[in-house]
């Protein structure tokens, strides 16, 4: 036990004297919690607007002032003439352009229906789908009201709830993303190196050659790492409620174990890596290419899983992040307990024994 | 048996078809500086690290200290030390925390840790640089604070894998003189080297070509045996027949 003691203290100094290390611990977590919580969102706020009443009547200045109070919109001027509208969007300077006929508002009292235009820049698609539907929102809404009034029977509304993120806060999806991939990066990426890192200099034959079980160098190896990690999962949950205001309504303890489970699977998956690599830059370029890319793609945090070709979607299976995200979002999203999500821990689990299965067996051979 | 500290009998380790080394028996004595000499590749390194018990020989007999190297790894551990090619410290620890550090896995507890290092650092003549990181001093401090590390847990054997490569002849000069009063303590010294100026320093020395031990005698022996005047010329005449080429 003494010898295990005098090995972790010696990891904890190779930490600690190492800047470049020290930065990817502790300053990755932070910038990516502040760089995705508020930079990289999918909202999209202060949309610049152009607005062509040409009838300019109660309704359309009601409407009007509505889309004025949203925080998503700015409406830049009121135009009188559709060329007008071609040259705002060839300047690039506004996203969209709403067009109220003439007859709009006689349309609306009279028949029941009226049209509005709506033209939007889809040279960013995903902006112009997110615009749209933010105005067709507005729209339907005060139709919604108006239809208080006019008590018309046999009108089918839909009521649509969003559960779990009602403000569609893209913060909810992002942070268990970001759990997911920094832990990967600092428990893969960083045992992975200081294992082979001990290979190249030539100091992992003096450690095989000591009475140090070779079990014991490895978990010794690991445990830092571990804590470390424990205290990135404690910064980012608490950057995440303070900062970004975002729920967690599950049990804090099944969130804290379930990420404990995350991070011995992602060290067994550096460890296995450490064994079956010999240099420093093998190590890196495996984590890197072989684990970052697949957590940032295939995890299902950036892209829906749903929307991949089959072939992604198996293959999206093997990533151990994929099932994290799963979880973390049950636990600190929707307020889930174990029950809902007994099947993933144990996929996690399992991946873990076998990482950890293989590299025994590896690391065996190479002794032989 | 007891006077042996190193008994290899018959000692073999194949790569598939390829023989690393074949067949390979020694005994080397209690306090004596055994010789390791081979051409690259003439299999020293694949025996040392069977008799470190890195790896598994195919076949034959070997003990260290009396234990067996096919079943008393454990203890064999415990009673060796190493010292690779390759520096085996941490640069970025300090010298006595390299020292502590392999104290500790070695099981020394933190009275031994602290007389030992005293000691060591005061040998050295290493006391002021102590809280120094490795990284920052000279290569010839840190093969002989290496060796020193290697030998703190006052092990029967030390393995030394060409430890003076690289190094300046005054300091390879101490290092040899460390060695010898080690040996003059009762510790057995098994060192491999290319400088056959060394190999004059070694009671007794084997010479390997391509996986098997060519000759094995004291150096003077040997010269004699092979009636040239130097050491370089009998390993140029045994290393000369060899097939393997690198």
């Amino acid at each position: 036990m003494k010898q295990f003691l005098a090995f972790v203290r010696k990891e904890f100094y190779h930490v600690f004297r190492d800047r470049r290390t020290l930065f990817i611990l502790f300053g990755m977590p932070v910038a990516q919690i502040l760089m995705f919580g508020f930079a990289l969102t999918n909202e999209v706020k202060d949309s610049k607007i152009v607005i062509m009443d040409q009838s300019q009547d109660r309704a359309t200045q009601q409407i009007i002032s509505k889309i004025e109070a949203s925080h998503y919109f700015k409406i830049q001027q009121n135009i009188v003439s559709p060329k007008q509208i071609e040259e705002e969007f060839k300047k690039g300077k506004i996203k969209m352009a709403l067009i109220f006929p003439s007859n709009f508002y006689n349309d609306l009292m009279h028949l029941h229906t009226a049209e509005v235009q709506v033209i939007a820049d889809a040279s960013d698609p995903n902006v112009a789908t997110t615009v749209t539907n933010y105005i067709s929102a507005i729209i339907l809404e005060y139709q919604h009201n108006l239809n208080l009034n006019l008590n018309l029977p046999y009108r089918i509304s839909t009521e649509i709830r969003m559960l779990y993120n009602p403000q569609q806060k893209s913060v909810h999806s992002m942070v268990p993303g970001v759990m997911a991939l920094v832990l990967m990066l600092v428990c893969v990426m960083m045992t992975a190196i200081s294992i082979v890192k001990e290979k190249e200099t030539g100091t992992m034959e003096v450690l095989l050659v000591s009475p140090l079980r070779p079990m014991l160098i490895i978990l010794a190896k690991a445990i830092p790492y571990l804590l470390l990690s424990f205290i990135n999962i404690l910064t980012i949950l608490v950057l995440s409620v303070a900062l970004l205001g975002l729920p967690i309504n599950g049990s804090i303890l099944l969130l804290i174990a379930v990420s404990t489970l995350y991070i011995i699977a992602c060290l067994s998956l550096g460890i296995l890596i450490s064994i079956k690599t010999s240099t420093q830059q093998d190590a890196m370029t495996i984590s890197l290419m072989g684990m970052l890319l697949p957590t940032v793609m295939l995890s299902g945090f950036m892209f829906p899983i749903e929307n991949m070709p089959v072939v992604l979607q198996v293959i999206s299976n093997i990533v151990p992040a994929k099932w994290f995200n799963i979880i973390i979002k049950a636990v600190m999203i929707k307020g889930l307990g174990f029950g809902a999500i007994w099947k993933e821990v144990l996929i996690l689990t399992g991946m873990t024994i076998f990482f950890l299965v293989v590299s025994l067996k590896s690391f065996k051979i190479r002794l032989a | 048996m007891a006077e042996y500290v190193i008994k290899a009998e018959k000692l073999t380790k194949k790569f598939g078809d390829f023989t690393a080394t074949n067949a390979i028996s020694f005994e080397v004595g209690k306090g004596e500086i055994f010789g390791f000499l081979g051409a690259n590749g003439a299999g020293k390194t694949t025996a040392m690290r069977m008799l470190c018990g890195l790896s598994k020989p195919t076949s034959g007999k070997a003990t260290i200290a009396g234990f067996d190297i096919y079943k008393q790894t454990e203890q064999i551990k415990k009673n060796i030390g190493y010292m690779s090619q390759k520096f085996s410290l941490y640069e970025d620890l300090t010298i006595l925390e390299n020292i502590h550090f392999f104290g500790g896995i070695y099981g020394l507890n933190n009275q031994q840790l602290k007389s030992k290092s005293k000691q060591l650092l005061h040998d050295l003549d290493l006391e002021k640089e102590a809280k120094k990181l490795v990284s920052g001093i000279p290569l010839g401090w840190k093969q002989k604070l290496a060796f020193s590390v290697a030998v703190l847990h006052n092990p029967a054997v030390v393995f030394l894998d060409e430890p003076t490569g690289g190094v300046d002849p005054v300091t390879r000069r101490q290092f040899w003189d460390m060695i010898y009063e080690v040996a003059h303590h009762g510790m057995t010294v098994f060192v491999t080297t290319h400088y056959m100026d060394e190999a004059e320093y070694c009671n007794r020395i084997s010479i390997m070509v391509d996986g098997k031990i060519e000759a094995l005698n004291t150096p003077s022996n040997l010269k004699h045996q092979f009636n040239v005047p130097s050491m370089d010329q009998v390993f140029y005449q045994l290393a000369r027949g060899a097939k393997r080429i690198e």
